[in-house]
């Protein structure tokens, strides 16, 4: 791997015949750490995905991972990448244990493969079906046998196209718990995701792609501060509540709405304050949350559309 | 992490990377056999079931000549046998192509063309065996060659390099078609291409035309030269047109199924 970002995309585009997927997606991805393009179906996300794992050829701009141009220097980013696809990329005719092992020898990993097939079992916690067939595992031992694949040459940089997409909670979590290991290890990871609650668990940054571009792009809590402060909603009995309620919070630029007053809140001691306000006046709300504000909220401010395009 | 760098980079030439890999995907595809009932089906039971089926419900029906029928059709049965076997290849390497593992492939520092060629040798492999074990249930139903061990050799030096040839246009076609149901339709065609021609019944009896096409298709060579070697019959040039015939036909599938292979791979997933 050679000096600077581990992952550095300038202005690159793609188009099939009129189609423009990619128009002038700009990233950059610190060693170490993790990016979330997080967008809709047809967002871009995964076309951006197969070029900067030489899967796919692109118009122009400039791609470099791992310091090497993915253009000019294929086989040298396919030596320092591991890929893990939407598709699960395993062979169901072969035993979990096998599949390691062919992947392994293809990658020259000779008389260390069977030794390496043999830690990432257990890493992935797979030794128990090691030796069966792949066609009998579940969709959640495929993704972590794929998973584990792709990390047989200890690659410095990680692809995961929506690597959680059709499983269960119980293994979304798994598969969560196994790359925030690897995160720990020093690999730098490009995820690309629909779920918010991925996004904001797993990555470092997170990019907002949206019609072929990057919409907004930051650190979790910065987007969410972009969208606005958390919210205090205060639930009342009736309408004429709301309304004494909403007068005298005036000066807290209050939302009214049919049976709730929110306003924004930044510290606990305004809770207290609103709180105290209103007993002053004899009203005690029914119910308080505070909201927060979701990466969905970050994507409908941005671009005005719900993510999954709702 | 550094010892798995360090054997990465050992590695000689490219080439022999790409003997290494082929050497691994040919035993995946290898295990494959063994693995799916209907590949052995295929490969244990189709030629024999043909074998007795043209041996007792038609073979009393066609006039071959001097020739007894049994030792006129097995050289035709593993024509179609071939055929039939190397339809599997087909929808393996679609299977391949329509699952996420080409797109493994690709994204490893090998060439991922190398998986036709493990394909490509399992095809060959169940092929022979079928070959055998028809041969040897010929024997038991009235098959009498009567060949050198020269001629023996020739025949399956000739039927080897059919073999190969036959399946690397079955897995052309199922590049091609990209889905297994759609590479099992379009390697079909395959199957019936010996029958139009000298392998069950002799073309003599065929309107012109059809005849001439049947005498001199490339299949028909292929199974004229191993009767003719097997039953030491006259064998004029048959086996030197099927060689040039089937070399050609090497030559022009195997470089399209690469390029072909290529192009199918690299287009956006659907």
């Amino acid at each position: 791997m050679r000096d600077g970002p581990a992952i550095e995309v300038r202005d690159l585009r793609k188009s099939y015949g009129d189609h423009d997927v990619l128009k002038g997606l700009d990233l950059e991805v610190r060693r170490g750490t993790m990016l979330a393009l997080l967008g809709p179906n047809g967002a871009g996300k995964t076309t951006a995905v197969r070029i900067l794992s030489t899967l796919l050829d692109f118009d122009s701009g400039v791609a470099k991972v791992a310091g090497y141009d993915v253009a000019a220097e294929g086989r040298a980013v396919r030596r320092a990448i591991g890929l893990t696809g939407q598709q699960t990329a395993v062979d169901g005719l072969l035993t979990g244990r096998e599949n390691l092992v062919m992947m392994g020898k293809l990658q020259r990993l000779r008389g260390n493969a069977p030794r390496r097939a043999a830690e990432l079992l257990d890493q992935f916690d797979l030794r128990d079906a090691a030796d069966r067939q792949v066609k009998t595992y579940s969709g959640g031992m495929r993704r972590r046998l794929d998973l584990a694949i792709s990390l047989l040459t200890s690659p410095s940089v990680l692809f995961l196209d929506e690597p959680t997409t059709g499983l269960d909670p119980r293994s979304r979590t798994q598969v969560w718990a196994t790359v925030r290991e690897l995160l720990s290890g020093g690999v730098t990871v490009l995820l690309t995701t629909q779920y918010l609650e991925e996004a904001d668990q797993l990555a470092d940054r997170v990019a907002v792609v949206d019609g072929g571009h990057v919409v907004a792009e930051g650190t979790p809590a910065e987007l969410k501060h972009q969208v606005g402060a958390e919210r205090l909603v205060l639930t009342f009995g009736g309408s004429d509540v709301v309304a004494v309620a909403a007068d005298v919070l005036a000066e807290d630029s209050p939302n009214r709405e049919d049976r709730t007053v929110s306003v924004p809140v930044a510290h606990a001691k305004d809770v207290r304050r609103i709180l105290g306000r209103l007993a002053d006046v004899g009203i005690e709300p029914d119910d308080l949350t505070v909201d927060k504000p979701t990466l969905d909220d970050v994507f409908l401010t941005l671009t005005g559309t719900h993510l999954g395009g709702k | 992490m550094s010892t798995i760098e360090l054997s990465a980079k050992r590695g000689s030439s490219e080439w022999a990377g790409a003997a290494g890999n082929a050497r691994v995907l040919i035993a995946r595809s290898l295990r494959h056999i063994l693995r799916s009932p209907e590949q052995l089906m295929l490969m244990l039971f189709l030629p024999i079931m043909m074998l007795l089926m043209f041996r007792y419900l038609f073979g009393g029906a066609i006039n071959t000549g001097d020739v007894t029928y049994v030792n006129y059709v097995v050289a035709g049965i593993i024509a179609v046998s071939v055929t039939f076997n190397s339809t599997v290849a087909s929808v393996a390497a679609a299977t391949d192509m329509s699952e996420g593992i080409v797109e493994r492939f690709r994204s490893m520092p090998m060439l991922s063309s190398t998986v036709l060629i493990g394909h490509v040798a399992a095809s060959v492999v169940r092929n022979m065996v079928s070959i055998a074990v028809m041969i040897g249930v010929g024997f038991l139903v009235g098959f009498r060659p009567v060949a050198g061990v020269g001629a023996w050799l020739a025949a399956i030096g000739l039927l080897v390099l059919f073999a190969v040839a036959i399946s690397w246009i079955a897995v052309l076609l199922g590049v091609l078609a990209k889905t297994p149901e759609g590479a099992s339709g379009l390697s079909m065609p395959l199957v019936f291409i010996p029958y139009v021609g000298s392998a069950f019944v002799p073309p003599s009896t065929m309107p012109d035309g059809l005849r001439q096409f049947a005498e001199n298709q490339p299949v028909s060579l292929v199974v004229d030269s191993v009767r003719a070697l097997l039953m030491d019959l006259p064998l004029g040039n048959t086996a030197w047109l099927a060689v040039v015939w089937w070399v050609a036909i090497l030559a022009v599938v195997v470089p399209v199924a690469g390029r072909v292979f290529r192009a199918r791979s690299a287009s956006p997933a659907a």
